[in-house]
């Protein structure tokens, strides 16, 4: 049993190395730049560079279904009858919005530090605990995305009119219902451009993340600038990468876009 | 035949029903709960780890990083908003190069984190520090705060030209031939007809834009410009003690909330003459 799953754990990996986009035997990296500082392996800079675009791109993705379903809940809460929710959420994303992205990553990541250290000791155990640079950034620019998010939703909420959620009721379906089948499809054709300007801040808001140490794009592209001294090729190479990165998730939300209208095309 | 002899007497109204404890009402009660605890916390460590010898050591600092700050935020606002002028145009002109090159710049620097521009620019043009030299540009690209207030400039120009191209945009072409009606020129109708309409659109965005760029300048801390963001980080980095970064946040915070109440105030006054 073990060594199908190696055999399958295998496969997919050869599968990845052959369309790896940058040092696969396609890999730009590997066809245009193997003569140059970009070369995959040893001679160059190529498959470090290549592993910090992974990274970026895992983060950002990894943020975003957590931001979305916070930021769903906070709209819910904002447009809730009861007042002390309202409230809280609120300030949760006044706090989040006036903050500075970077703040929000240096408090998360020194203090959940400080936290967890204090409780650890707490329980009788004292040694050095190192926060995961790529959780705590998840937690801060889940933070943020969800701050934001929850402002795109609300006002997505208030673009469905009142008599939506009567005509739910009026046939019979109860709250959940009523929200998955006839509001949630309507308040994601409503809400795209929106969320879509909140990705790519997203994206952007991920290069924060290499201060605290986590090998992204920038991070990678930096430790190659110093190491080589040339950061002017180099930083070039980490804007392309981010450009290529909102290159993608424009075309990718173009066609979700499409996707959301497809009922309105017929009409 | 009858007849009323009695009244009924007043009565007391019904009790009002009980207010049901539902699920919003309890998660609404927690919530409150943790920001009243932390605001507590927050506030027992400050009093806590209260040390007057600290505050007036990091004290004038903190005052000097909000005062670069602030300089570097206005000064790249209003260079940007200077250098907007002209990408807007050149977005919306007629000739194809012009138009192309605006728009990639645009998209350039709306496309990549501010870190990364500001990395090209101080550590990237760093490299070419011998031809710069021969320039005699060497003086302005070495000081990191130069290189930072460039990069801002740059950056928040390509997202002012956005706005300003959209607001203009956002005019009726009505406007335009009543204008045009009226036989006014075109220089005069643009800006006594056009600019302020879209200006009033515009002004929104551009408080946004504001916010952001307050909130984007703690980044030139990583390039040892000791803005608040640097002052903090110093400051935290010699006395380990976390309220360095609160105080911070609230400076930060209070600047946005400000700026926010401003910019509100600003819309409904500037707006006043649309209220139906």
């Amino acid at each position: 049993m073990s060594g199908f799953l190696t055999a399958i754990v295998e496969a997919v990996t050869a599968f990845i190395g052959i369309i790896d986009p940058f040092c696969g035997p396609v890999g730009i990296f590997n066809l245009f730049l193997g003569k140059t500082l970009l070369a995959c392996g040893a001679a160059g800079w190529g498959d470090e560079i290549a592993f910090g675009f992974l990274v970026t791109a895992s983060l950002a993705i990894a943020t975003l279904p957590v931001g979305l379903l916070m930021g769903f809940f906070i709209a819910l809460a904002k447009q809730s009858e009861e007042k002390s929710l309202r409230l809280s959420a609120n300030i949760y994303t006044t706090l989040f919005r006036g903050l500075p992205e970077l703040l929000t990553l240096f408090i998360v990541y020194y203090g959940m530090q400080i936290l967890v250290q204090n409780l650890v000791a707490a329980m009788g155990y004292d040694g050095t605990i190192e926060i995961n640079a790529f959780f705590a950034g998840m937690f801060a620019l889940g933070l943020v995305f969800s701050a934001y998010c929850s402002e795109v939703l609300l006002s997505a909420f208030k673009a469905i009119p009142r008599g939506q959620y009567e005509a739910g009721y009026a046939l019979g379906l109860h709250h959940g219902r009523t929200m998955q089948l006839i509001v949630l499809p309507q308040l994601i054709r409503v809400a795209l451009p929106g969320l879509g300007n909140l990705w790519m801040a997203l994206l952007k808001d991920t290069a924060l993340v290499s201060v605290i140490g986590l090998p992204d794009i920038l991070r990678q592209t930096g430790i190659a600038a110093r190491v080589t001294k040339e950061a002017f090729q180099f930083y070039t190479v980490a804007c392309l990468l981010f450009l290529v990165l909102a290159f993608l998730s424009s075309l990718v939300f173009s066609s979700i876009e499409s996707w959301a209208k497809r009922s309105e095309v017929a009409r | 035949m009858s007849y009323v002899t009695t009244l009924i007497p007043p009565q007391a109204p019904p009790p009002a029903p009980p207010k049901p404890f539902t699920a919003g009402r309890f998660f609404g009660n927690i919530f409150m709960g943790v920001w009243l605890a932390l605001a507590v916390g927050i506030f027992l460590m400050i009093t806590g780890g209260w040390d007057p010898e600290k505050f007036a050591k990091y004290g004038p600092n903190y005052r000097s990083g909000l005062g670069v700050t602030l300089l570097l935020v206005s000064l790249s606002v209003v260079l940007g908003g200077l250098i907007s002028l002209p990408l807007a145009f050149a977005r919306m002109s007629k000739n194809p190069v012009l138009s192309w090159f605006s728009y990639g710049y645009v998209y350039f620097f709306r496309g990549t984190p501010l870190l990364t521009q500001l990395f090209l620019i101080y550590y990237g043009l760093g490299s070419f520090s011998a031809e710069l030299k021969a320039w005699g540009l060497w003086w302005f690209f070495r000081d990191a705060w130069n290189c930072a207030l460039l990069t801002f400039t740059l950056n928040t120009a390509a997202y002012q030209a956005e706005i300003l191209r959209g607001a203009i945009e956002s005019v009726a072409r009505g406007q335009h031939e009543g204008a045009a009606a009226l036989g006014l020129p075109k220089k005069v109708a643009f800006f006594k007809v056009i600019l302020p309409q879209a200006l009033i659109v515009a002004l929104r965005p551009y408080g946004n834009e504001i916010i952001l760029m307050i909130k984007g300048s703690a980044i030139v801390a990583i390039v040892t410009v000791l803005d608040l963001m640097g002052e903090t980080r110093l400051a935290f980095s010699r006395t380990f003690d976390p309220q360095a970064y609160l105080w911070a946040a609230l400076m930060y915070l209070l600047m946005v909330e400000l700026l926010r109440n401003l910019w509100a105030w600003l819309e409904t006054r500037l707006t006043r003459h649309l209220k139906r």
